[in-house]
């Protein structure tokens, strides 16, 4: 089976552009970073690009704009990701509501651990810290699909794959038998991408990702289209 | 122990740090039940950080009053946060965590840190936000001097925000061998019930004190609020007193009580200096150790409720208390504490308990700076 890749982009002005070469180049689907002011889950390249979207006035509403914008260009499901602190203030149900309007598929929260709010549907990140009750309960919850964060960190590259991956998709599979899982934070190069996903069925790809769309949606496109071949040939 | 204060509070993290808050609350329950974790306490508290602290009476700087200050200056390293750094070391032996991760502000629990992590053979690390360690030098020396390693945060504002999310994310990236000795009651539950009981015994002893000098409870007891742990001791040790008037007092430049509204910020929900979007500005203070966008979410719900109330003291009005203090007493007080200092005179009470949160030495440069 065909192995999912997730592009990770932050929102702003040429998200919509590079969201469709992203597409081209061979992505299954693309989280839309809502950026926030103190990003705890994140390393350096994406707090960066969350303060140049900020500094370009990417609040909410213009994000939900951005994700409606995206929408109009690609076919592929969208998630936004970002912190409580914008439902906190949107409203939550709000929130998920309107992202559902603009054409997200789902949602992610990265300080909304399970357990808390299960009233709100958002796909459930699990860690190599979690115990199997908490993968069972991230499993229970999730919505579609569950986020393996392959590393006890913050995003960002790694050199190579964690180790801890492969414990953790196995711990995950007992837990959730019928949730797909894919593996995120850390994974960067075609290598890595295509170690992951043997261990899962899919892979995200954020902060190198947001490095190649620096350059434009051209370098974007090549990024996913090597990352692509290298996952489908496994 | 509880998670919530109200609708504040909770628990705000990324999963990955979601084993080790379990941990904590049971190794922080486990330990608040066994006797020999109080008996240790209790030595450390009396043998080596100095406790109980003086009760003193302010007569020349307040004439018009009785004037108690709690006199956490006279604690070992300087001020009240060695109360919970300790306490927080010996929860991180229990643990078995050997390397302890901390964020400072002011430098004073950063130092606090370094000071119980060379007492008891622990890896320090401090994150410090490179506008502090340059109006903090001193208190980067001690550290320095103290065998921590202060890893300067170059990010956003420079100061205690960013260092805070430094800390937690290196907890993030280490926590299997790491303890996160945050310094306020901030964060994530368990940590503000943690930090609240730690410096209780601020309350505790200042309560039995002024009983004992005056026959009787204070009218109203104050201390400056930047998360919140000073404040919080002494809040904690009149709560029940419902006849005792209650006020915290921020720095008008980081009001997150008075001007702020309810977002999410490390690791819990709370008033924060927050727009309408929820993210979160910029605090301004003299003080480094106010200059913070955040508040413990027990002083949020403690304001909502009417038990405490919470007012502003600018820049100027600080540094004039800290000199008066100074000049009538021969107390030189932190920059902190001075906000506290300089609301005492229009308070509609007589007996009046202020806690003296800190001693002023790491200010002097800055105060010197402007032209004293």
């Amino acid at each position: 089976m065909s192995k999912t890749l997730v592009i990770y982009l932050m929102a702003g002005p040429d998200t919509p552009e590079l969201a469709e070469a992203a597409v081209d180049g061979g992505a299954d689907i693309v989280e839309v970073g809502f950026p926030f002011s103190d990003p705890l889950a994140d390393g350096p390249v994406i707090r960066r690009a969350a303060e140049k979207a900020l500094a370009q006035g990417m609040r909410t509403r213009a994000c939900l704009d951005c994700l409606a914008a995206v929408r109009g260009r690609v076919d592929v499901p969208l998630v936004p990701m970002t912190y409580s602190s914008l439902l906190e203030a949107y409203g939550w149900e709000h929130f998920a509501d309107d992202a559902r309007s603009a054409g997200a598929s789902s949602l992610i929260v990265a300080d909304l651990p399970a357990g808390d709010r299960p009233g709100l549907r958002r796909i459930q990140l699990v860690a190599p810290t979690s115990t199997d009750e908490r993968l069972r309960l991230a499993g229970e919850q999730t919505d579609g699909w569950l986020y393996l964060v392959t590393v006890t960190g913050t995003t960002g590259a790694r050199a190579g794959l964690s180790t801890a991956l492969a414990s953790l998709a196995e711990r995950a599979r007992v837990a959730a038998p019928h949730v797909p899982l894919y593996a995120g934070f850390g994974i960067s190069t075609p290598a890595d991408a295509a170690a992951a996903a043997e261990l899962t069925d899919g892979v995200v790809v954020g902060s190198r990702a947001l490095e190649a769309a620096e350059d434009g949606p051209a370098a974007l496109r090549d990024l996913v289209r090597s990352l692509r071949d290298r996952v489908d040939s496994g | 122990m509880p998670d919530t204060y109200g609708a504040y509070g909770g628990r705000y993290v990324p999963e990955t740090l979601v084993p080790a808050l379990d941990e904590l609350t049971a190794a922080w329950e486990a330990a608040l039940a066994d006797g020999s974790f109080r008996d240790e306490l209790d030595v450390l508290a009396t043998s080596y950080a100095g406790r109980p602290t003086p009760l003193t009476l302010a007569e020349r700087f307040a004439p018009d009053k009785r004037l108690y200050l709690k006199r956490e200056d006279l604690l070992h390293t300087g001020a009240h946060k060695l109360n919970n750094a300790l306490g927080q070391a010996v929860l991180a032996r229990r643990l078995g965590k050997q390397r302890i991760v901390a964020e400072t502000g002011a430098g004073q629990h950063g130092v606090a840190t370094a000071t119980v992590c060379a007492r008891f053979g622990l890896d320090c690390v401090v994150y410090m936000g490179s506008e502090d360690m340059r109006r903090q030098r001193p208190n980067v020396e001690r550290m320095g001097l103290l065998g921590a390693e202060v890893r300067p945060v170059e990010f956003g504002t420079r100061t205690l925000k960013e260092a805070t999310s430094e800390a937690i994310r290196d907890w993030i990236t280490n926590v299997e061998t790491t303890h996160y000795l945050i310094g306020s009651c901030v964060g994530p539950a368990p940590y503000p019930a943690i930090v609240r009981e730690l410096q209780a015994v601020i309350g505790r002893e200042a309560r039995a004190q002024v009983l004992e000098a005056e026959g009787r409870l204070p009218e109203a007891v104050v201390a400056c609020v930047g998360g919140g742990s000073n404040a919080i001791g002494m809040f904690a040790g009149f709560l029940d007193d419902e006849d005792v008037e209650i006020v915290g007092v921020e720095a008008a430049g980081a009001a997150s009580l008075g001007t702020g509204r309810a977002a999410v910020l490390h690791g819990s929900r709370s008033s924060v200096l927050a727009d309408e979007d929820g993210q979160i500005t910029d605090a301004h203070s003299i003080s480094a150790g106010l200059d913070y966008p955040g508040v413990g979410p027990e002083h949020a719900y403690l304001r909502d409720t009417g038990r405490a109330r919470y007012v502003g003291t600018t820049d100027e009005e600080a540094l004039d208390a800290f000199r008066r203090l100074t000049r009538s007493e021969g107390i030189i007080p932190a920059l902190e504490p001075s906000h506290a200092l300089a609301r005492v005179s229009e308070l509609d009470a007589a007996l009046i308990v202020v806690c003296l949160s800190g001693r002023g030495d790491k200010d002097l440069a800055e105060v010197l700076g402007r032209g004293e």
